[in-house]
Formats: C-alpha cells, sequence, structure tokens
C-alpha cells in the first residue's frame, strides 16, 4: 500500500477517492463519517449492555446485605463484605456441587471424545464396507429423533440409567454433527501418511493412536472444549435423572435456590440451620458469581479455538 | 459414482466371489469394524431405541407392563389432544414465540455482523468481539438467574422502572410482559455468537469487487446493499431453512425456568407442555402422541422451507 501513495487517491465524477482511508478503500463522505460514529457507539453500547450485568451481579455480591436493602441502586458498593460467600461456603452443599460439576465436566467430556473419535475415524475411510448406511444412519439421527419422552422412558426405565450419572454422561455420548465435523477433518488427513504406517506394519488401531490423533489435536481440544462447556453448563438432564441432591451439579442447585426460591422462599435448601436471618439478594449474587466464574476465567484464553470450530463447522458442514 | 457401480456389480456377481471379497475386507478393516462398536451402541441405544419408543404414543404404556404388554390405543391420545380446546393455546403461544423469535433474535446477528464488518479500528473491533462472544458460554439457569435477581421485585432495573415509570411492571409474572423476556434474554445471550457464522461468509468476499464498486461510484449503501448483503445471502437462507425446522421448538430448558404460576396463560408452549404432562407428571403415552406429532410437522416444515430455498436458486440445506 504504501509503496504506491500517490494513485491511491483518484478524481472520479468530481469526488475525491482515498483508496488508503479504510481495509476496502473508502470514500469518506460526511454521512459515511456520522455512521462510523454511530456504528462505533453501538457496537460499544452492545458490549456494554452484555457485561454490565455480569459486572453489577460481581460488585454486588461483595456488598452488604444492609446497603443493598437501604441504598437504592448502585453497582460500586460502599462498604466490601464477603459476607455473602462465608454464608454459601459454610455449608460444604456448594462446594459439594461444585465437585460434582467438575467430575461430570470431566468424565463426560472424556466420553464424548472417546465415542465421537472412534466412530469418526472408521466413517472417514472410503474403503470401508457399509459406510454410506451408517452415515444414513448417523443423518437420519440428526432430522429425527424419537422426542423428549421416548428418549427419557429409554434412559430411565428401559436402560435403568436413573437416578445415576450415566443418564447425563451417555445419552449426549455423540454430537451427530461435531461427529461428522471430525470425519471431515480425517478425511482431510493426508492418505500417504497412514499407508506409509501400514507398510511398517502398524494396523488402523495403532495407526489412528500414533498418526491420526497427534495430528488432530487442535481439532480434539476444540471440540473438547464445547462438550466441556455444554456439560458445565447443563442443568436439564440433572434435574430430570437424579434423585439424590448430593449428586447435584452446581447449576441445578442454582436453580433450585434461584429460580425456585423466587416462588417459594422456603426451598433457600442451601441454608446451614446455625445461620439465622438468610441474607437474600446478596447470597443468590454470590452463587451466581461462583457458578460464573470458572467459564469466565477460561473464556479470555479460549475464545480463538472456540471461534476456530464453528469457522471448520461453517465451510465444511 | 464409481464406487456404487462397483458395489451393484460386485453384489449382483457371482455369489461365491462376492462373498470371497467381503470376507477378506471385513478382515481386512476388523480394526475399523472394532473401533466402530461403541459408536454403533450408542445410535442404537439412544437415537433408534427411542424412535421405536415412540410406539407408547400409540399404547396406554404402563412402566409395569412394559411396551410389549401395554394395551393398544391406537389414535386415542392424538383425538385427545385435540379435543382438549387447550390445544389451541398450546400451539398459539409455540407459533406466537417462535415467529417473535423469527423476526426480532434472528436478523439481529445479521445486522451485528454487519455493523461489525464496517469497524475500521481493529482492536475496537476484537474487543467488542470478545465480550459480544462471551454471554454464548453463560449457561441459560445463569442467564435466567441473573435476570430474576435484576428484574425482580429487590432488582435494580425494576426499582429503577418503577421510579422512572411511576408505576411498577411485574417483569417476572406480567403475561404480557413474558415473551419480550424471552425474546431479550436470547438476544443477549446469542447474538454476538451468531455472528460469527457470517463474518465468516464475508471474509470471502473479493475485496476487489468493493474498489470496482468504488471507481464506479457506488457509496457505502449501495455497496452493502449490491455486495456484503449478497455475500452472506446464501449463509442466511441456510439458516432460515434450519429455523423454519424447528419453528416448534421453544426452548424448553429455558422456558421452564421462566414460567410461573402467573405467566402460565403465555409460557405453556407444546414442549412445555410435553415436558409437565409427560415427565413431571407421568402421562408418558400421552406426551409421547404430542411429541410425535410436534417432530412430523418439524420434518414437514424442514422440507417444504428447502424446497423454498431450491426455488429461490440457493443450495439450501440439501
Amino acid at each position: 500500500m504504501a509503496k504506491n501513495q500517490e494513485v491511491t487517491t483518484a478524481q472520479l465524477n468530481g469526488k475525491t477517492i482515498n483508496l488508503t482511508a479504510g481495509p476496502v478503500g473508502v470514500y469518506r463522505s460526511p454521512g459515511s463519517i456520522a455512521f462510523d460514529v454511530l456504528n462505533y457507539v453501538i457496537i460499544g453500547l452492545a458490549a456494554l449492555t452484555t457485561v454490565m450485568p455480569i459486572i453489577y451481579i460481581i460488585c454486588n455480591s461483595f456488598a452488604t446485605e444492609l446497603e443493598l436493602q437501604t441504598r437504592p441502586m448502585f453497582i460500586i458498593p460502599n462498604v466490601w463484605s464477603t459476607d455473602a460467600y462465608k454464608y454459601i461456603f459454610a455449608s460444604n452443599k456448594l462446594l459439594r456441587a461444585f465437585g460434582n460439576s467438575v467430575l461430570i465436566t470431566i468424565c463426560g467430556t472424556a466420553i464424548n471424545l472417546f465415542f465421537t473419535v472412534t466412530m469418526a475415524y472408521p466413517l472417514s475411510k472410503k474403503k470401508l464396507r457399509g459406510r454410506t448406511a451408517l452415515l444414513n444412519m448417523v443423518i437420519i439421527s440428526m432430522f429425527f429423533s424419537g422426542g423428549m419422552i421416548p428418549g427419557y422412558v429409554v434412559v430411565s426405565s428401559w436402560l435403568g440409567l436413573r437416578g445415576t450419572y450415566w443418564a447425563l454422561l451417555l445419552p449426549g455420548a455423540i454430537s451427530a454433527y461435531n461427529m461428522m465435523i471430525v470425519k471431515n477433518f480425517f478425511q482431510g488427513i493426508p492418505q500417504e501418511l497412514e499407508e506409509s504406517a501400514a507398510l511398517d506394519g502398524c494396523n488402523d488401531l495403532m495407526i489412528l493412536l500414533r498418526i491420526v490423533l497427534p495430528l488432530s489435536l487442535p481439532v480434539l481440544a476444540t471440540f473438547g472444549l464445547f462438550y466441556a462447556v455444554g456439560h458445565w453448563n447443563s442443568y436439564f438432564p440433572a434435574m430430570i435423572y437424579l434423585k439424590d441432591d448430593k449428586m447435584y451439579p452446581l447449576q441445578l442447585i442454582l436453580r433450585n435456590i434461584i429460580v425456585t426460591a423466587e416462588s417459594s422462599a422456603s426451598d433457600m435448601s442451601l441454608m446451614d440451620p446455625n445461620f439465622v436471618e438468610p441474607p437474600k439478594q446478596s447470597i443468590k449474587m454470590a452463587v451466581i458469581v461462583v457458578a460464573t466464574v470458572p467459564i469466565m476465567c477460561i473464556y479470555p484464553f479460549l475464545q480463538k479455538y472456540f471461534v476456530k470450530g464453528v469457522m471448520v463447522g461453517a465451510l465444511k458442514g | 459414482m464409481t464406487t456404487k457401480a462397483a458395489e451393484r456389480r460386485a453384489v449382483h456377481g457371482t455369489g461365491k466371489a462376492y462373498w470371497r471379497r467381503l470376507g477378506s475386507e471385513v478382515r481386512r478393516d476388523k480394526w475399523l469394524y472394532f473401533l466402530l462398536i461403541p459408536g454403533l451402541i450408542y445410535f442404537l441405544l439412544f437415537k433408534y431405541l427411542p424412535m421405536w419408543g415412540i410406539i407408547i404414543g400409540f399404547e396406554d404404556y404402563s412402566p409395569f407392563l412394559g411396551p410389549f404388554n401395554s394395551p393398544w390405543k391406537g389414535l386415542y391420545w392424538f383425538e385427545r389432544f385435540f379435543s382438549t380446546k387447550k390445544w389451541m393455546d398450546y400451539m398459539g403461544n409455540t407459533l406466537i414465540l417462535s415467529f417473535m423469535s423469527i423476526v426480532f433474535t434472528f436478523p439481529a446477528p445479521i445486522i451485528l455482523a454487519l455493523m461489525l464488518n464496517e469497524l475500521r479500528g481493529m482492536r475496537y473491533k476484537k474487543l467488542t468481539q470478545t465480550l459480544l462472544y462471551m454471554p454464548h458460554f453463560i449457561s441459560i439457569v445463569i442467564v435466567v438467574s441473573i435476570t430474576y435477581v435484576i428484574f425482580g421485585t429487590d432488582g435494580i432495573i425494576y426499582k429503577a422502572t418503577t421510579q422512572l415509570l411511576g408505576h411498577k411492571i411485574d417483569y417476572l409474572g406480567d403475561p404480557s410482559v413474558f415473551r419480550w423476556m424471552i425474546v431479550g434474554q436470547s438476544i443477549w445471550k446469542e447474538t454476538g455468537w451468531g455472528t460469527i457464522i457470517f463474518l465468516a461468509a464475508l471474509t470471502n468476499v473479493d475485496t476487489q469487487l468493493y474498489e470496482a464498486a468504488m471507481i464506479d461510484g457506488a457509496n457505502r449503501a449501495q455497496r452493502l446493499w449490491h455486495i456484503t448483503l449478497p455475500a452472506i445471502r446464501s449463509t442466511i437462507v441456510l439458516l432460515l431453512v434450519l429455523r423454519m425446522g424447528s419453528v416448534l421448538d421453544t426452548g424448553y430448558e429455558h422456558l421452564i425456568l421462566m414460567s410461573n404460576a402467573l405467566n402460565r396463560s403465555v409460557s405453556q408452549t407444546l414442549d412445555v407442555f410435553v415436558y409437565q404432562n409427560g415427565i413431571v407428571n407421568g402421562q408418558l403415552s400421552y406426551t409421547t402422541a404430542v411429541g410425535l406429532m410436534k417432530s412430523l410437522v418439524s420434518v414437514i416444515l424442514v422440507v417444504t422451507s428447502n424446497k423454498v430455498a431450491h426455488a429461490l436458486g440457493e443450495e439450501g440445506l440439501y
């Protein structure tokens, strides 16, 4: 660009066109400038709207209950206190739920990746007998499903998984969509690599472990992250399949405290009987923060992988 | 095509040779078949067994008798659903919510993507994108919880609007506000993330097109209309076809968190009805029938809208 600085402006239709102004070379009329200013402001406001509720909740969770009750509206508290956090961690209910969520997320993601890879790899081989039939089986399941109730009946009574973590881990073990993308990725790996390994006496299992998997680590990391976030965030399967509240994940506890407590205040089952007069608003905010923080902490570092995952799907899927 | 023809030749070829070849191929790929076992079992147990399980929608299913011994009821549950009169309410709630989502939630990421595409400052763009993508990773439970805390009677927005308007708005209970809350939450959560697919399509646009248009005297609005929008047209159509297939899906995981005794008249969609009566109240056969009707309509809608997409000269879904 810098080299041909002289030719980057041109006179056309009586207007000076500055081809170096923007990424695509844009003539700047007053209307165009006004649009830009407005565009910046609106996007800025949109971005602010997405973070403000979270900042508000985080700041207010450190306020005292007194201030929350008396001061009408504020974001930054006058007095900072960690009472709400001391309160929720006084009973081990929340910590246990946190541990359950971590366990479900780790095991669930491992199961997801195992099932996805073991199915995607054979299906990526065009020579495989019955491949078309198997692919059709997968594709049909993407368009038509038994529905909520037959799925529930199968998992809870026919397979008898009700009340166990298997009911949370197995029914979603493969996302057909993700599996197809991983399959397409495997197909894109140069055939020669696998053939030369086969000549060296590797069987298909060894080729998958020693050649294909190391090459697909970035893709597997991306889908692992998607699966992991899904497990961390889910509450519905836990709500309908788990009976013992000691097994509840964090999201379900959060739902029980905030969403159902709104209609019946007695449902604050988290409360330790030793504490009198449960502070309301700050407790809720503190629980929200505890459930959100893990995702918020890893999100900035992993954002590019997430975006890459969507791109892979968008281009190949 | 050639492999298909070869396959056909193999199938119709002399029986013995065919079986011998099949046998040697299966033996050659034994490890691949071995790897397929977990996935195959998964699809049969968790995808196809529930499809077969739809049979309980035609029975008076009792978990004790099982699917083979429960009495056959034919289309009884379908007739019962359509004779309740209430079904119009459920259908109406479903369609209104879907319609609002298609009108408001669907275009939001398209508009935002176009706006982000016009940004010049790369650092500003990166920063705002990072912030806008974030809510996608926040669980729906947290989104609803934040809503309860902010819009509830102790919440900052509730207090602010009460002071500003002089009267109270019951954000969480008032049936006339309910749908707007759902739409608002969906827009807040998914708009930013939804832009990625459009921004990806926009990176493929040849910048020479813009330069050529500029030399022809096209202003910014004209370039947007004639170059940028056509570039994402097929993506929009594809997503719209997909969206049409889920017109009757209203995101029950979201709705059942927001529904309560006060807003029941508008929050009861088909999904919520199936959840409430099936899983909570145990009317498994009845709700299976309602769910089946819903999936059939969805399949018809996808096929139809895909045909429409083809008629418009787009690739569509398949």
